[in-house]
């Protein structure tokens, strides 16, 4: 059946049974692969999105849940003039990834929470952002939330 | 050398018949010691001498516009310098390093510089460069710029592009890529010479210009290149001095940064094709057991799905995406022997190592000197023991397999991330049946690896290229979280037996004696200076296959050591910072790093309430690492590492900016493991699942920051990827030993806090 919503202010329309996670609706039906599949069953984040700006891992949110909202991936995250996102900017002025792979998710989580209170706290942080990187980012991942709120003093000289 | 024999490798077996000690193990793990060492060594790049290799690598790399230099880069006419990386860049930045170790010698201007994957093919091969460079570098072998053990394992891996071992910086980077820039360097020198009508010592070169101060006259690389290609290039050419450099020991930003913020970077798994089918997999739970039976039917009623094969081990599903796939495997029951290994569990495993250290006849391998027992027996010695284990230990790269295949026209075309592209040739070959000449492989970029993607070990690639040759169109296959867990080539199940005597608060005598599938000796050199010491290896095989794992076996090995040199220094009444320095010789490597990192940390300066303190220091891959975590206890009695410090002497950071994140990287991905990371058997399957069961550390529980400091020492570049890693888990034990007085003697802690 077609599944109607929109994604990166965009509308579209999937051709999917309602049972299929919005993650493989995204990928294989969409072709948007900036969104990643870790683990299939909402533990690790990197499947995270925005639907209807709540933070949501895309794995285990049937499409057909998503009927009428409002998407954001990793890809709409950037201005219309392809300007980045204050939090990818800052992501890369810290040098955060190094796979990368789970980077998508954790850009969204950190959108997210700083959408929801501004400029997070530690506490905040260590809080929010329960995304899973191997690759152990988590140090820059931190200073990147704090200079992309204006705490960037508070980071400095972080790892 | 020149011969290129064939790799003698030793493909992991599918029928594994029950558990028991075998040799066959042993053989495979020595290839893999030296995957860290030596094959993971691949030095690859250019072909000097050779025309046939030289016209290969042109057509592979060069084009219109562009220059070719061996198989190591190009120049075009706008200046742009594209630097060709062998090695495979799963997110430990070796390809922007390698980039700057060539374009600092070649004085390029950096931002017309282009970092790019070679393409897999025997001219950037590991025996390209040999033929190349071998026979001029014979000083540099007596140099130890490459350990002699290295050399005896080199003619194995000359077919081969392996990325492993902390090894593109310290081979390709510091053999290939320097002296590559450096001799084309010197031919764009000669050529302007002969352009302008002057000397070429009244050339400088800066920014990807040669120029001439006496005349203002310059001219620009792209302008050379053509000439400059013509002419033979120095395999021995001269290299800048330390003070020279612009480039190398820079923090520079990694160019692959900006495709990982925004979505763009295309991973193997995001790959896709036009008509392509998505595949999903399930293997026999028990490694060893095989596809007794199945009923396709109930996939086949599945919407989406195309159809069901059947492998010896395996069934897979192919639908119109991954969701259909899934489904489709759910509805499957098939049935699974389980090859003998019922009786295989974790408890069985540690028994096992435990009765055949103690009743083996003599020891697989050894390592050492003096005369231990000697030792031990003296008159006034005080000895002390104590047994570690560690469990099986998951890769968990955040990206699962997927491999996408397309057999058309006699040609299987494979595109995915794997560490060495041109043994995935060579496998896929063999498994579809087809000469190597007739598979093309196309790396891409990898979420994580760890040691997980060595082609040789990873089952994918035969999966695809049987399942490609059987369907019309492409096809992408992906493991599942839970395949990927439960079908790992794991960090070793492993334990160990340390004794040592005392006297006078100084060690006279340590043995260990550690039973594990792989051996350790040649690879994790034994740090401390003491009158005798003996390591024994024991070989166990279980059911499942082991693999290296990030810094491979100085894990183990050092949480060992480590663990038991706090040990020891308790029961000498010292403290564990100046027990070890007291044991490091004086004016060395080793004793600068833990001086500096007790320094940095504070050691010695009161603690917070309910603080405790750990240290610990191992050299793995060329790279002294020491390291200090402070843990406090959380409400719910699990450990928190609060604050942790590196010291870290690799010789020289290539890019500082890059080796700061892998040293912290790897100290919370070794918290990680030993906080709360084990595959556990029962009936000879592996018990976890995914990351619900197989708890990897959260940001939460990671240090807020870690303090990461390089000794710039000169010595010989270390691995940077790995060396993080191996003092973080018994720095975390002796840090909670420290706090609570209990020690902490298996991994994880978590299920020891528990218990």
């Amino acid at each position: 059946m077609a599944i109607a919503f929109s994604v990166n202010g965009k509308p579209v329309s999937v051709e999917a049974e309602p049972d299929t996670p919005l993650l493989w609706a995204l990928r294989d039906d969409l072709g948007m692969t900036g969104t990643k599949f870790g683990c299939g069953v909402a533990a690790c984040g990197a499947c995270s999105v925005h639907v209807d700006g709540n933070l949501t891992r895309s794995c285990s949110l049937p499409v057909g849940e998503v009927a009428g909202k409002s998407v954001t991936t990793i890809e709409g995250l950037k201005a219309a003039d392809g300007t980045l996102h204050k939090v990818q900017q800052a992501w890369i002025d810290a040098q955060v990834p190094q796979c990368g792979y789970c980077q998508s998710g954790q850009i969204m989580a950190a959108v997210a929470l700083i959408e929801q209170v501004g400029s997070p706290s530690d506490d905040q942080i260590d809080e929010a952002m329960t995304n899973i990187c191997r690759c152990g980012t988590y140090p820059r991942i931190r200073k990147a939330i704090l200079a992309a709120t204006g705490a960037a003093a508070a980071a400095e000289g972080a790892a | 050398m020149a011969d290129n024999p064939t790799p003698d490798l030793d493909y992991p077996e599918t029928e594994t018949p029950a558990a028991k000690p075998k040799k066959k193990g042993v053989k495979r793990r020595i290839f893999l010691a030296g995957s860290a060492l030596v094959v993971g060594g691949g030095i690859f790049g250019v072909w000097w001498t050779d025309s046939s290799a030289k016209a290969r690598a042109n057509a592979l790399i060069g084009g219109e516009g562009k220059q070719a230099f061996g198989s190591v880069m190009t120049i075009a006419e706008d200046d742009t310098v594209t630097v060709f990386s062998p090695h495979i860049d799963f997110g430990q930045g070796s390809h922007t390093a390698l980039g700057q170790m060539l374009a600092d010698e070649l004085d390029a201007d950096w931002d017309k510089v282009a970092i790019e994957q070679a393409p897999a093919d025997m001219a950037f091969a590991n025996a390209a460069l040999a033929k190349g460079f071998l026979p001029t570098m014979t000083g540099e072998f007596a140099a130890g710029l490459i350990p002699d053990a290295v050399i005896g394992m080199m003619a194995r891996s000359m077919p081969l592009m392996i990325t492993g071992g902390s090894s593109a910086i310290r081979f390709t980077g510091e053999v290939a890529m320097r002296r590559t820039g450096a001799a084309v360097r010197a031919a764009l020198i000669a050529e302007a010479a002969d352009r302008l009508g002057v000397p070429e010592s009244e050339l400088t070169t800066a920014d990807s210009v040669v120029t001439h101060a006496k005349s203002g006259k310059s001219l620009r690389y792209g302008e050379l290149a053509a000439g400059a290609a013509e002419r033979s290039l120095s395999s021995d050419p001269v290299l800048k001095t330390r003070e020279q450099w612009k480039l190398i020991g820079k923090p520079i930003p990694r160019r692959d940064i900006p495709a990982k913020v925004d979505g763009s970077a295309v991973y193997g798994i995001d790959f896709t094709l036009p008509d392509m089918r998505v595949a999903t997999i399930a293997m026999a739970p028990v490694r060893g057991g095989k596809l007794e039976s199945l009923d396709e039917a109930p996939a086949m009623a599945v919407k989406g799905v195309e159809k069901v094969v059947k492998l010896p081990d395996a069934v897979i599903v192919v639908g119109k995406g991954y969701w259909q796939a899934k489904k489709g495997l759910d509805a499957l029951a098939p049935k699974w022997s389980d090859g003998g290994n019922a009786s295989v569990s974790t408890a069985a495993v540690y028994a096992a190592q435990a009765k055949l250290r103690q009743t083996a006849e003599k020891p697989d391998n050894k390592g050492g000197a003096g005369d231990v027992d000697a030792a031990f027996g003296a008159s006034g010695a005080q000895l002390v023991e104590a047994e570690y284990k560690v469990p099986f230990l998951h890769h968990a790269m955040m990206e699962p397999f997927a491999l996408t295949g397309h057999f058309k026209d006699g040609t299987l075309t494979l595109w995915g991330g794997l560490q060495d592209p041109l043994s995935t040739r060579t496998k896929a070959a063999k498994a579809a049946g087809l000469d190597v000449e007739n598979v093309v492989f196309n790396p891409m970029i990898m979420g994580g690896g760890f040691g997980r993607r060595f082609p040789d070990l990873v089952e994918i690639i035969d999966q695809v290229a049987v399942l490609a040759k059987q369907v019309p169109y492409p096809v992408k296959l992906i493991w599942s979280r839970e395949e990927e867990v439960r079908h790992g080539t794991y960090r070793p199940q492993s334990s160990a037996a340390l004794k040592a005597s005392l006297y006078s608060g100084q060690i006279t005598a340590m043995r260990m004696d550690y039973v594990q599938s792989g051996n350790a000796e040649g690879e994790v050199p034994f740090i401390y200076d003491i009158p005798a010491s003996s390591r024994r290896h024991y070989a166990y095989q279980s059911n499942q296959v082991d693999g290296p794992w990030r810094s491979v076996n100085a894990t183990q090995i050092g949480f060992y050591t480590e663990s038991f040199m706090d040990e020891l220094a308790a029961a000498a009444g010292a403290d564990p910072y100046q027990f070890r320095r007291n044991h490091l010789p004086e004016g060395g490597r080793h004793r600068a790093v833990l001086d500096e990192v007790a320094r940095r940390s504070g050691w010695g300066t009161p603690l917070p309430e309910g603080v405790g303190r750990g240290i610990a220091i191992v050299e793995s891959f060329d790279t002294i690492v020491a390291e200090v975590v402070e843990v406090a206890l959380k409400d719910d009695g699990s450990p928190k590492v609060v604050r942790a410090f590196a010291v870290v002497d690799c010789g020289t950071a290539i890019n500082p900016l890059n080796a700061e994140a892998q040293i912290a990287g790897g100290l919370i991905m070794g918290l990680s493991s030993a906080m709360g990371e084990q595959v556990t058997l029962d009936k000879g399957a592996v018990v976890e699942s995914n990351f619900t069961d197989y708890p990897i550390l959260k940001l939460a529980d990671a240090p807020p920051v870690v303090d990461v400091h390089f000794i710039d020492s000169g010595a010989k570049t270390g691995g940077i990827g790995e060396p993080g890693l191996p003092p973080a888990s018994p720095a975390l034990a002796n840090a909670l030993a420290a706090l609570t007085g209990k020690r902490i003697r298996t991994l994880p802690v978590l299920t020891q806090a528990k218990a």
